[in-house]
Parts: structure tokens; sequence; C-alpha cells
């Protein structure tokens, strides 16, 4: 009886577990694969990403008002805090925020919000491979 | 008591009275206005509480949720853009809930709920300052003061103005 009961428990959470995942559920770094092969079918000569690239491109206005770090601050491993609205931002780096980059249609929505707000254009795939090296480089 | 005295006294309690019950009735009538009853969307509060709180959707009448909604890529100066899927539900809750009555008026030629006329008038006591502090910083920021906005509920009980 006790056995039936802990195994349909379990059955359930399990079942609750799998329908509360996102559909696009990834981990971070399978997230990167995704940007090292768009990368790689659109840079010419593409050699990788780099943290310290991503890093500069964080901190740039390119140009404009904004940069990544307006609201996500120099140090994303912490929180941040919404330029605008004032709303308060959990940190960026999936280091120091496990929910962070698990949900590939989510990172791209946010991407593309963003990249509009700071370049006044989408991000290339190279960028976004640097961005995520740098953030996924940053500590708890 | 000769006459004059009569009416004077009689005058004077109806006028009383008249004018406590008008006091009541429009503290009533502001209590109950800034309770929102709970209505909930999962992609509403998702969505539009990502950035802000997810200002409840009695805070505007339809016609200004319908144009809000379609000019996400431009929201407020920030690209708010949402698959049409999201959006069609998101508007849909938004206007069936919208503001009727006193609150659907608003200010001409802009969408910002912070202007319409029932906002001024409610925040009137709030001194300039205040606005421009470093926890508060915009008018958008209900939560700096209004402590149980995220629950819909806006009532005086709630607010506590940080200083």
């Amino acid at each position: 009886m006790r056995t039936t009961r802990l195994v349909s428990g379990l059955l359930l959470a399990a079942a609750l577990g799998l329908t509360g995942l996102p559909a696009s559920a990834v981990t971070p770094a399978e997230l990167q694969q995704n940007f090292n092969a768009a990368a790689r079918a659109s840079v010419p000569g593409f050699t990788g990403f780099s943290a310290q690239r991503g890093r500069q491109f964080f901190n740039s206005t390119h140009g404009n008002d904004w940069s990544c770090a307006s609201c996500h601050t120099q140090d994303p491993a912490g929180p941040g805090r919404h330029a605008k609205t004032a709303k308060d931002i959990a940190p960026l780096s999936p280091l120091a925020n496990p929910q962070r980059f698990t949900d590939a249609a989510k990172a791209e929505k946010w991407f593309s919000r963003n990249c509009n707000d700071v370049l006044g254009r989408l991000c290339t795939a190279q960028e976004k491979g640097d961005v995520l090296a740098y953030l996924m480089s940053l500590g708890k | 008591m000769n006459n004059t005295t009569k009416r004077w006294v009689f005058d004077t309690t109806v006028w009383t009275s008249a004018v406590m019950m008008t006091f009541v009735l429009l503290i009533h009538d502001v209590a109950a206005e800034s309770r929102f009853p709970p209505v909930a969307n999962d992609k509403w509060q998702a969505e539009c509480g990502s950035c802000h709180i997810a200002y409840p959707p009695q805070l505007l009448p339809a016609a200004s949720w319908r144009r809000v909604m379609s000019e996400l890529d431009k929201h407020f100066g920030a690209d708010a853009s949402l698959d049409a899927a999201s959006a069609a539900g998101i508007g849909a809750f938004l206007e069936s809930n919208a503001a009727r009555g006193k609150r659907a008026a608003v200010a001409a030629g802009t969408l910002r709920i912070t202007e319409a006329p029932w906002f001024r008038r409610e925040h009137r006591e709030v001194a300039a300052p205040v606005w421009k502090g470093a926890s508060v910083k915009t008018p958008a920021n209900c939560g700096a003061c209004h402590t149980t906005a995220e629950r819909g509920d806006f009532s005086e009980r709630g607010v506590r103005i940080p200083r």
C-alpha cells in the first residue's frame, strides 16, 4: 500500500516535472553550440567565441545611449536594475543564476529585443556567442 | 427657541449630514477603486511583469490597451516585441478587463497611465522630490511606494513613501 502510494507520488512528480519544462529547454552549453553552428554557417573564417570580446561588446554603447550593462551592470553575476523602470533584474550569468539561458526561445526573444534597443539591429551569432561566453566565464 | 433659531439648527444639521455623507461615499468610492478585483492571466503576468509590474488591465481603457499591444516594438522607448499568439492572448485579457467609467479617462496623445487625470488627482499630495528619489526613480515604479501593487492592491493602507 505504502509502496503503491510512493510509486504514484513519484510518477505524478515526474509528470509535473516534465510538463513544467519549457518546450525549448536547453543548457547554456547547448545554446552555445547552437550559436556555434550558426556562426560557422554565416561567418567566413569563424574561429570560435571569445569571453574577452563578449565583455567589451557587453559594456559598449555602440554609438547609442544604452549598453547591455546599462541594466545588467558591469558585473552581470550580480543583480541589475532596469534603466527606465527601475525594476530589479536577477543576475544574468548562468553560474550566478541557474535559470538563465535554459530556454532557447526566451533567450532569443531577449537577445532580439535588447539588441534592437542597444544596437538598433539584431545581434549576429558571433556576438551572441561572445556575450554568452563572457557570461559563462563569470563566477557566482 | 424662536423660529429663526429652530430653522438655523435644522439647516445646520441637514447640511452637516449631507457633507459628511458625501465624504463617506467619496472615501468608499476611492477605496473600492484602488483594490482591483484579482483578475489573472499567466502570460500577462510573465510578459508584462518582466520589465515593470504587470499593470492591472483596469488602469487603461480598452482602446489604449489595443494601441499598446499594436506598438510593442516601440514600447515607451524599448523593444518589447512578442510572438503573435502571446500578444493576441494578452491583448484579449487586457481589453476584456479594461478601465470603465471615471478611470477610462486618458490624457490626449499619450498612453501613459501616469498622465491620466485620475492618476494625477490621486497623487497630487506626493511632492516632486519623492518621484525622483533613488528608490522610486519614475512614477511607473508603483511598487516603490505601493507595497502591495504586485497583488493589484493600491489602497492607501499599503502605501509606504520612502524617505
